[in-house]
């Protein structure tokens, strides 16, 4: 009797012990838990390498693990989709944890490609160089972030950054909470602000864009993660003001109205043309994956990505995002096959940047 | 006073406690009622939206972009099987939990202190248990993002709702009925086999109902062990990355296209209609088990 008792006090101890662990330090444990054992926890479930040399398309077979931004996940899953019924033997999932979390999985080496709605962060290139993952960056598509407002708003039909900036800045919180206070000629109504959560690439590219650092706003606006409920508050509320990715606007086009921006050079609406063309500024922004260094050498990596930068500009408009120039995936794939590793952009998230200028002085190099 | 008057009040304060009485009633239907119209517009809603998208393709495609071709092929693989798995390692722990706790544990300030923790461990948001299986299972053992890492995790997540529910079953029994056993000389473990644990079962099953139907539909510990969302191939085995339902419904209502909405409305009916498949089989468990005494 004494000895079971002892026994169950012990295994209780360790189970609430571990849950413990788990409550307090969600980020540390994950990462700290087993680095080494990575190597063996991430082969099981994956395929092994194919040993045969040759690339014959029927031949590949094996697993590319695909992990990331709900944002960019739509593409790779057409993508995925269209490889399979190419390549039946090779299996592409796609997983959603986030550009973040995407990351987090990409540099404990858990996956082949990771997702990103935003160039990867400082801190990310710090955990991946800490258990040496190097990556090839690969842009993919132009996603529009949309501003907008209730179809009954005909006073904001265009607005400046700087208004913008006003509205959302972290010191706007509790002061800004009148559409006079945004310009004199507005009418005295209350403004209601919707946004993506503060946990999406979409809230770090607009506060980036607008306030000017990435992830400070004022917190006193409804979020979600989900752009779907944005656009039911939106089309709801008579004063809303909010914003989240243009493909989500091209479905609802009856419910709510897009607004103009002004970047100093005149108003500008989002649509596939002043997205891609780089005129509608500084709310368009780049996706990307990132192919891990040491994966891009197997044979179904390879092939896979080829058709992912071959496919992108028609599977990309299928999804509802905005092909990069035609110019711009040749270069990226140039960039995959020399194997160029790191990233463009230096952990900052840029604004207004053009990526063929980018690509085009890196391999001049 | 005159006893007319007495007798009068009596009367109006008898009729005001009937008032009350009548009161309550009405207040406890009003509950129900509002419960009931709440599920119904719900299930209404569901129903129109995902009805004319209940077609055999939900059942045997994999998702794809197109919503007509889209379907819930590996996520009813993947719902199935930790379905199954989970219920392998959950139910015999947590009820062996159960009659140890109930039946031979002292009462001690040790015992009292683990009752305590589980009953603790009931409420715990479901995403820890979802921590605690990415760091134990996931990287700590090595399973990867696998099936049975999965199964695991839901494993722990639903165990100490099974041991809460089936120690109050246990405890229902009543004394006399071991009492009786023990007295024409059956063995403790004679007693809880053959009496004790069959006029719990039914009670056990309803607790094993519930926590299978909470596993069922947890999306947050899944998606913290790694489950994939986008998955075009069968299942392989207990090793293999899986997706679940509610993952791929998940998907599916954030997804910018109409159809995808409705599509997802269809895989809520499919997922219904799957928590309902595996309670009927559990009441009809319940019910053969009952008739056997």
């Amino acid at each position: 009797m004494k000895r079971i008792q002892w026994f169950v006090f012990l295994v209780t101890i360790v189970a609430v012990l571990l849950t413990a662990c788990g409550a307090q330090a969600p980020t540390a444990a994950p990462t700290k838990a087993a680095a080494p054992a990575m190597a063996a926890t991430a082969e099981p479930t994956m395929a092994a390498p194919t040993a045969e040399p040759t690339m014959a398309a029927s031949k590949l077979e094996g697993t590319v693990l695909i992990d990331g931004s709900s944002t960019v996940a739509p593409i790779s899953m057409a993508v995925a989709e269209e490889f399979q019924a190419q390549y039946p033997d090779v299996r592409v999932p796609v997983g959603i944890s986030g550009t973040g979390g995407g990351f987090k999985k990409f540099c404990n080496g858990e996956t082949d490609i990771s997702d990103a709605s935003r160039p990867i962060k400082a801190s990310e290139i710090e955990a991946c160089q800490k258990n040496g993952i190097e990556y090839i960056e690969l842009p993919v598509a132009y996603d529009g972030l949309a501003v907008l407002v209730h179809p009954s708003n005909d006073f904001a039909s265009c607005l400046t950054v700087a208004e913008l900036k006003k509205i959302w800045e972290p010191e706007a919180e509790g002061q800004i909470k009148n559409w006079k206070q945004v310009r004199d000629s507005f009418p005295d109504r209350p403004l209601s602000l919707y946004g993506a959560g503060t946990d999406s690439g979409t809230y770090d590219y607009f506060t980036e864009a607008i306030v000017g650092k990435a992830g400070k706003s004022r917190g006193d606006y409804l979020p979600s993660e989900d752009d779907n409920v944005l656009v039911q508050g939106i089309s709801g509320d008579p004063n809303a003001l909010g914003f989240f990715g243009l493909a989500y606007y091209e479905e609802n086009k009856d419910k709510i109205k897009l607004v103009a921006i002004d970047n100093g050079n005149g108003c500008v609406l989002p649509s596939n043309e002043t997205v891609s063309n780089g005129t509608y500024q500084p709310l368009s922004r780049p996706l990307f994956i990132y192919v891990k260094r040491t994966s891009a050498d197997r044979p179904e990596v390879q092939a896979f990505v080829k058709f992912y930068l071959e496919n992108a500009a028609r599977l990309s408009a299928a999804v509802g995002y905005i092909p990069l120039p035609a110019e711009v995936y040749p270069l990226a794939l140039q960039r995959f096959e020399k194997r160029i590793v790191g990233t463009l952009f230096g952990g900052e998230t840029p604004v207004g940047v053009t990526l063929q200028e980018l690509l085009q002085k890196e391999q001049q190099k | 006073m005159s006893t007319a008057n007495l007798f009068s009040e009596n009367a109006e304060h008898l009729r005001r406690r009937h008032l009350k009485g009548a009161l309550l009633a009405g207040l406890a239907f009003l509950a129900i009622l509002l419960a009931i119209i709440v599920l119904v517009t719900l299930l209404i809603d569901v129903f129109v939206d995902g009805l004319p998208w209940l077609r055999p393709q939900l059942f045997t495609n994999f998702p794809s972009r197109f919503p007509e071709k889209a379907g819930l092929r590996s996520a009813l693989q993947g719902s199935f099987w930790l379905m199954i798995l989970t219920a392998l390692m959950a139910i015999p722990v947590g009820i062996a939990s159960a009659v140890y706790l109930e039946e031979y544990a002292p009462q001690t300030a040790l015992t009292r202190w683990i009752e305590i923790n589980i009953s603790n461990l009931a409420g715990v948001p479901s995403i820890i248990y979802g921590l605690l299986g990415l760091g134990l299972f996931v990287r700590g053992l090595g399973l990867g993002r696998s099936l049975l890492a999965g199964a695991l995790t839901m494993s722990l997540l639903i165990l100490p709702i099974i041991i809460v529910a089936s120690r109050e079953a246990l405890r229902a029994v009543p004394p006399s009925l071991r009492e009786a056993a023990i007295a024409l000389g059956a063995t403790p473990w004679q007693v809880i086999r053959d009496h004790t644990l069959q006029y719990a079962m039914s009670g056990i099953l309803t607790g094993i109902i519930l926590a299978m139907s909470r596993a069922v539909g947890e999306t947050a510990p899944l998606i913290t062990i790694g489950a994939l969302t986008y998955i075009a191939f069968d299942l392989r085995g207990p090793l293999d990355i899986f997706t679940v339902l509610p993952i791929q419904i998940f998907n599916w209502v954030s997804l910018p296209q109409k159809e995808f909405q409705r599509l997802a409305a269809a895989g809520i009916i499919v997922l219904l209609g799957f928590t309902l498949l595996m309670n009927a089989l559990a009441i009809f468990l319940r019910n053969r088990l009952r008739q056997r005494w």
